[in-house]
């Protein structure tokens, strides 16, 4: 099966065509486009749009740090020096229990998806009014502006893993074993970004107001996922509710890779947060569905 | 019919305008705030029909409504009306921007829409960057791009600056880059919006060549909307017009165009207006009109025909110094003429006393080239360089060349270019 081929997505969609409408005496149209219409070839449609979808995305990893002197070390500069402030901060002056693990790795391993999870977020909530002009001259599945932007702080993420493998070879500290499921959160974080990323950049084409929520979101979120603490300071009772965050479930699990036994899953938790956050990509994707056919008129 | 493309039916499209007419977005304290007050007064009062806070000041806006027509293969539609007419909306539903309010579309065949040339653009990278990035949101596939690679930069002619970022091309180079990345997009059909107007005369030619070569050898179908009346009557052999977001009439092209410049026959070459609306207590505008020569009113003039046009205007005030001036702007936008009643008797000022005077001047023929004209009106005080009224888009006219007995043509038969086409009087000899 060779997706590349056009005429292959052509004729699965005249078959879902054919089997939703069947086909009329004026012969079959490629295309019906009526009020209220729920488009029946979503995913179809998507699978045609793939490429701009990546194209979306190396536009603006491109586009990102041109005329910049420090170039894409920026996205390694930022992890880092927040990442100095909390080791300074917490570790040294407030002295944090650290767990037998340098500190800054503990810190960097929790900072990395929180900094990829909140500048996905921030990225794809303006993704769709930052882009207006897009929006009102031509025609493409919109979702993915959301999703194309979350791929661009992926990319950021991955450079900036780098550093964070930098930082365990100075400090001589082995990863568990279990650093081979971090995709796994990696993912986890990506549908929380992207589904509240769904619904933020749709509400804000209605109501602006939510574009001076996000900001607000991202600073409290620092300060309520176990970004420079362990949750489990958390006291026992309070820690399934708190890990409806779904970045406790992903930081967690983060450090869970990297220190193994040493920081151990507490699962109902992670349970919780995977809920969660497949709850948001849900109801985010399918929210966006709905209000994206009116974007063109009210952006 | 079977070679049916493109069907519209009954496609009516509906903005609600809010209290200050305008589409302004919403904040969500006003939704909420309504909301509470709905609430609070449904608790306050259980039983009534309807909260009274009804969106009473709602006003609906009709932008399309009841819009039926069909576009066979291969045919070149051209959509033209005046502004608000509709256009614009009717080329965003047809391209899937923005959802009809009722109706339905069918569509046979890949579409592309060019409602903007470079859309997507991104300013900091190069134009080859540009070039895959621009297709791709235009509909192209990658393989498709780079095979085609080569002839857009060709077609473009920027392959110097090919890896320099756009920011420092010139906007002609920027629009030529986009567009001849939109010249070769290979799908069935092709909407086009008003974007050829932005390119530069040679290559505005270019493009509708290109498009025409496109077209003839793949038998795409288009729809193309322009002010450019010369451009819609070259490139499309039928026409829409549109009015008040209806059809008005469908139809062989040229026809389409006059109805369009004249509203149809005679009735296009007066217009009145009611006092006080172009004026002030000085001078105010009655009416203008547009004769031949016999006195006949009309809108089409044969290029050898002179052009009477007269002004009626009333006088407030004794003594006022007045000039009444015309001037004439062709479809691209171009001020064709400007000309001034002006004897310049003694202090270079021409008292006149109350009452409704009649100016009127002749536009000989062979003077101004082929095409669609729109007059304008001022009345100005020169002396004080104040200005009665000024109205740029009084009333419209074509001057049509029939090819046959066109002394400045000639046996030419192709495009004559030129904002005027004068005949002057050519004097050759014999010198040695």
């Amino acid at each position: 099966m060779n997706l590349s081929d056009e005429s292959f997505i052509l004729k699965l969609k005249i078959a879902v065509l054919k089997a939703l409408k069947g086909s009329d005496g004026d012969g079959y149209y490629d295309m019906i486009i009526e009020p209220n219409k729920t488009a029946s070839a979503f995913l179809i449609e998507l699978i045609r749009y793939r490429e701009l979808f990546f194209f979306l995305a190396w536009r603006d990893i491109l586009a990102r740090y041109k005329q910049t002197v420090l170039g894409i070390a920026w996205s390694v500069l930022r992890p880092f020096c927040a990442m100095l402030v909390f080791t300074v901060i917490f570790g040294r002056l407030a002295k944090f229990p650290s767990e037998g693990v340098p500190y800054p790795v503990l810190v960097f391993s929790a900072m990395l998806p929180w900094q990829y999870f909140s500048n996905a977020l921030q990225e794809s909530s303006g993704s769709i009014i930052s882009r207006s002009a897009m929006i009102t001259k031509v025609y493409f599945p919109r979702i993915i502006m959301p999703a194309s932007t979350v791929i661009v702080s992926a990319v950021d993420f991955l450079i900036s893993f780098a550093l964070l493998a930098f930082l365990m070879l100075w400090y001589g500290f082995l990863p568990s074993g279990y650093i081979f499921f971090m995709p796994m959160f990696f993912l986890l974080a990506t549908i929380s970004a992207a589904g509240i990323g769904f619904w933020i950049s749709a509400l804000v084409v209605k109501y602006r107001d939510f574009h001076h929520i996000v900001p607000f979101m991202v600073q409290f979120g620092l300060y309520v996922s176990p970004v420079g603490f362990s949750s489990s300071v958390i006291p026992e009772r309070w820690r399934l509710l708190y890990s409806l965050n779904p970045m406790v479930g992903v930081i967690d699990g983060f450090r869970w890779c990297i220190q193994g036994e040493g920081s151990p899953l507490y699962l109902p938790g992670l349970a919780a947060s995977v809920v969660m956050s497949a709850a948001l990509f849900w109801s985010g994707a399918k929210f966006f569905r709905r209000t994206e056919r009116f974007f063109a008129d009210f952006i | 019919m079977s070679n049916t493309v493109i069907k519209v039916e009954g496609l009516g499209k509906k903005y609600n305008l809010t209290k200050k007419n305008t589409l302004a977005y919403v904040s969500l304290r006003d939704s909420l705030t309504m909301y509470a007050k709905r609430v609070g007064e449904k608790i306050a009062h259980p039983f009534a029909a309807r909260p009274s806070s009804a969106p009473a000041s709602k006003n609906e806006f009709w932008a399309l409504r009841d819009v039926n027509f069909s576009v066979a293969q291969g045919e070149k539609l051209g959509v033209i009306g005046h502004n608000g007419a509709g256009k614009s909306t009717l080329l965003k539903v047809l391209s899937r921007i923005t959802e009809p309010t009722t109706g339905r579309v069918s569509i046979k065949g890949r579409v592309s829409s060019l409602l903007e040339v470079g859309t997507g653009f991104h300013y900091e990278l190069s134009g080859r960057e540009n070039i895959f990035l621009n297709g791709a949101i235009l509909g192209m596939r990658r393989a498709e791009i780079k095979r085609n690679f080569d002839a857009i930069v060709e077609f473009s002619g920027v392959e110097q600056f090919l890896d320099m970022p756009i920011k420092y091309y010139s906007s002609g180079m920027t629009v030529r880059l986009a567009f001849a990345v939109a010249a070769f997009l290979n799908t069935e059909i092709l909407i086009v919006d008003e974007v050829l107007a932005v390119g530069d005369a040679e290559f505005q030619k270019k493009c509708i060549g290109k498009m025409d070569e496109v077209n003839h050898k793949e038998g795409r179908t288009v729809l193309f909307v322009s002010h450019n009346m010369s451009a819609v009557a070259s490139f499309c052999g039928r026409g829409l017009l549109l009015e008040q977001g209806s059809v008005s009439s469908v139809g062989d092209i040229s026809s389409i165009v006059a109805r369009y410049a004249g509203g149809g026959g005679e009735s296009g070459s007066s217009a009145s207006f009611p006092p006080g609306f172009h004026g002030d207590d000085e001078a105010e505008l009655i009416e203008v009109n547009i004769k031949k020569e016999s006195g006949q009113r009309a809108i089409d003039f044969a290029i050898t025909e002179p052009i009477r046009i007269s002004i009626k205007y009333r006088v407030k005030q004794e003594n006022a110094s007045l000039t009444p001036g015309i001037f004439l702007t062709n479809s691209t936008g171009e001020r064709v003429l400007l000309s001034k009643d002006a004897p310049f008797d003694g202090d270079g000022t021409k008292k006149t006393s109350r009452g409704v005077y009649l100016a009127s001047c002749v536009i000989p023929g062979n003077f101004l080239n082929d095409g669609m004209y729109a007059i304008g009106l001022e009345m100005t005080t020169m002396t004080q360089a104040v200005s009665h009224f000024y109205v740029p888009n009084a009333l419209s006219f074509m001057v049509l060349d029939n090819m046959e007995n066109t002394p400045t043509r000639g046996l030419y038969r192709g495009p004559f270019q030129g904002v005027v086409r004068p005949l002057l009087k050519w004097d050759s000899e014999k010198i040695s």
